[in-house]
């Protein structure tokens, strides 16, 4: 075990290392230099290059860099004049996660109830209501469902206010519309789990000697339906970072997706490239908790030694992609 | 346990008279491995619905759509800004006096081409790198997937964003963009059937009858492996629709004038106050777009490979 986690954690540094160099070359890649202004003196120039480390071999900025980067400094936005990039994240990171956490907290125990339900009532009219929920939730994305709620909710009925961040109620559809996809992500995946513990030997066996139905779902089936839930974190994960850019962006929360979108704007390379990493490293983090936990649980992953992530690309966090069947989870 | 004890005499014993051509005749018509699959879509109706949905809308998007109307979906008239969906302009007009039915359509067009190029690399740079991976195996496999585990880690849209910043958005950045990292789970998925296949017994005996590798992946491994990537390309197209029009959305992708779901999308939820159906019918579409994706998934899932229903 200690070698599998060993295993991961080298790969999650080289991608994140080869991330954190490709966002410093590209940073020198890019179009003129943050003193390409005519008013100062080649004087003034050649001091200012010299005061930021410009004038060094490209070599040498590159390890400066990656050292700044490993003990937490990005760099300072070109936008808002010399402010640091961490900081003006770790300032915002708040109010992101509460939104962001308030909604998976939501979201699993909506989505876990009406998996349940829907498995339990197999081809009832509850089971249909999950399935045409968990459908439409992942086809249904947020920035269609965010002023949908703002119009429904806000506009037309006045229940909540409709932007900005003001007090608890403000967080109510910012996270509500961040949830959907949570609730049908879970749902869906509760849902056929617990379908196939069902139909287990083992279910009939805990039946035939004499369990009641309560122990038989609670001990047997949901201990072993639930378990396997641990491999839609990644997928969640990445989900949480694309949704926050456009839930806050829509209902003007002011978090680090709203921030990172402005900064797409004005054009703030140092601020995009910064978030950019921070987003990977929180990715990167997820994917590592995530094959981890699935190591401990399912011991054939680590034999195989593949990644249990099932789906992780940006759009691509349906979590149904291999999940289910463990053995081809760990060969995929 | 009653039985009757009876002595067996040879009399008891004769031969039945077997109609030598009943077997043949009870035989139907083989069933091949399209056909069986086919068989089973059509059970399912929502699958099948949204086959027939996406043909409409693709053909709207490409055919019908563009040629009932004699508006371009560019040109800007300010006489008849914000004209609701009305007889001259079904899905009315935006700020700019531009055509709506027209420029949703063009949106879909957008869609519908994501769609294309993610399933085409797929197809051909998934599955041939996962196929070269699984088949050759040993030190190659192994740095192959060395080179896997790295792209994996990365957000895609992380790489959009880089891509974004080195070459201007659009269309050909976005493309870009899926194409480094679109590919990673095909790749995944064939080489863990290329592993699991390359041991078989079908596997050898072609091997033995002297088949060269090319071969055998070509003619033996890789359609066998039909159903796992169908499954996966049908996957993969929804998703790469969402990370188009969620580019778009918030300012990456396809830039004005060109139109996107996304980027009407993102205009119209900014007017959904006054003029709510700028919003509601590119929504309309897209979701319209997913859903069946999605479903059709789901369908060609069940269909492909029984053994996943769940």
């Amino acid at each position: 075990m200690i070698r599998y986690v060993l295993r991961r954690v080298v790969y999650m540094l080289i991608t994140l290392f080869v991330i954190i160099s490709v966002t410093f070359f590209i940073s020198k890649l890019l179009p003129g230099t943050p003193f390409a202004d005519d008013k100062l003196t080649p004087q003034t120039r050649a001091q200012l290059f010299e005061k930021y480390g410009l004038d060094e071999p490209i070599y040498v900025q590159y390890a400066k860099y990656m050292i700044n980067v490993a003990q937490g400094d990005l760099g300072n936005s070109f936008y808002f004049e010399s402010r640091p990039v961490t900081q003006m994240i770790l300032e915002r990171a708040p109010v992101s996660a509460f939104v962001g956490i308030q909604a998976v907290i939501f979201g699993l125990v909506v989505g876990m109830v009406l998996g349940i339900v829907s498995a339990l009532r197999h081809n009832s009219w509850w089971d249909t209501l999950a399935v045409v929920i968990a459908v439409l939730g992942v086809s249904v994305p947020t920035f269609v469902l965010g002023p949908i709620l703002q119009y429904v909710f806000g506009v037309k009925l006045g229940l909540f206010p409709i932007a900005f961040f003001e007090s608890w109620w403000h967080s109510v559809l910012p996270s509500l519309a961040l949830s959907v996809f949570v609730i049908s992500t879970v749902a869906r995946f509760v849902r056929s789990e617990m379908l196939e513990v069902l139909g287990q030997d083992y279910i009939t066996l805990a039946k035939a000697k004499g369990l009641t139905g309560l122990a038989v779902i609670i001990r047997h089936v949901m201990r072993n339906a639930l378990i396997p839930l641990v491999t839609v974190l990644a997928p969640l994960t990445i989900y949480l970072i694309t949704g926050s850019l456009v839930v806050e962006q829509i209902f003007a929360v002011p978090g680090i997706g709203e921030q990172f979108v402005q900064s797409i704007f004005v054009n703030d390379y140092a601020m995009i490239l910064g978030t950019s990493v921070f987003f990977s490293v929180f990715f990167v983090i997820a994917l590592l908790l995530q094959d981890i936990s699935y190591g401990i649980i399912d011991p054939r992953i680590r034999i195989a030694g593949g990644s249990a992530t099932v789906a992780a690309s940006a759009g691509d966090s349906r979590g149904d992609g291999g999940d289910g069947d463990g053995g081809g989870g760990g060969q995929t | 346990m009653e039985t009757e004890r009876r002595d067996l005499t040879p009399d008891l014993f004769g031969s039945i008279k077997v109609d030598e051509t009943e077997g043949e005749r009870l035989a139907g018509p083989p069933i091949g491995f399209w056909k069986d699959s086919w068989i089973r879509l059509k059970k399912n109706r929502g699958a099948l619905a949204s086959l027939a949905i996406l043909i409409l809308l693709f053909a709207l998007a490409f055919v019908i759509g563009p040629l009932l109307s004699q508006y371009s979906p560019y040109a800007q008239d300010m006489t008849r800004r914000y004209a609701g969906p009305s007889a001259a302009f079904w899905f009315g007009t935006d700020e700019f006096g531009r055509d709506m039915w027209t420029r949703v359509w063009a949106g879909t067009r957008v869609s519908l081409y994501i769609a294309f190029l993610a399933a085409f690399l797929d197809l051909f740079v998934g599955v041939t790198y996962g196929a070269v991976s699984g088949f050759l195996g040993g030190r190659v496999d192994n740095a192959l997937q060395r080179m896997i585990e790295i792209l994996v880690g990365i957000p895609s849209l992380v790489v959009a964003i880089l891509a974004m910043v080195v070459f201007r958005p659009g269309i050909i950045t976005i493309s870009i963009a899926i194409g480094i990292t679109g590919w990673v789970y095909m790749a995944r998925i064939v080489r863990g059937r290329m592993l699991q296949l390359k041991e078989q017994e079908f596997a050898l005996a072609s091997r033995s009858l002297g088949a060269s590798g090319y071969r055998l992946v070509r003619k033996h491994l890789l359609p066998n492996s039909l159903g796992p990537i169908i499954v996966n390309l049908m996957f993969t197209i929804p998703s790469a629709i969402f990370a188009e029009a969620f580019l778009s959305f918030i300012g990456l992708g396809i830039q004005v004038p060109d139109a996107s779901l996304g980027s009407l999308i993102s205009e119209g939820a900014g007017e959904i106050r006054f003029h709510p159906y700028l919003l509601w019918f590119p929504s309309v579409v897209f979701c319209l777009l997913m859903v069946c994706f999605n479903l059709l998934g789901d369908g060609l899932r069940d269909a492909f490979d029984p053994k996943m229903r769940k």
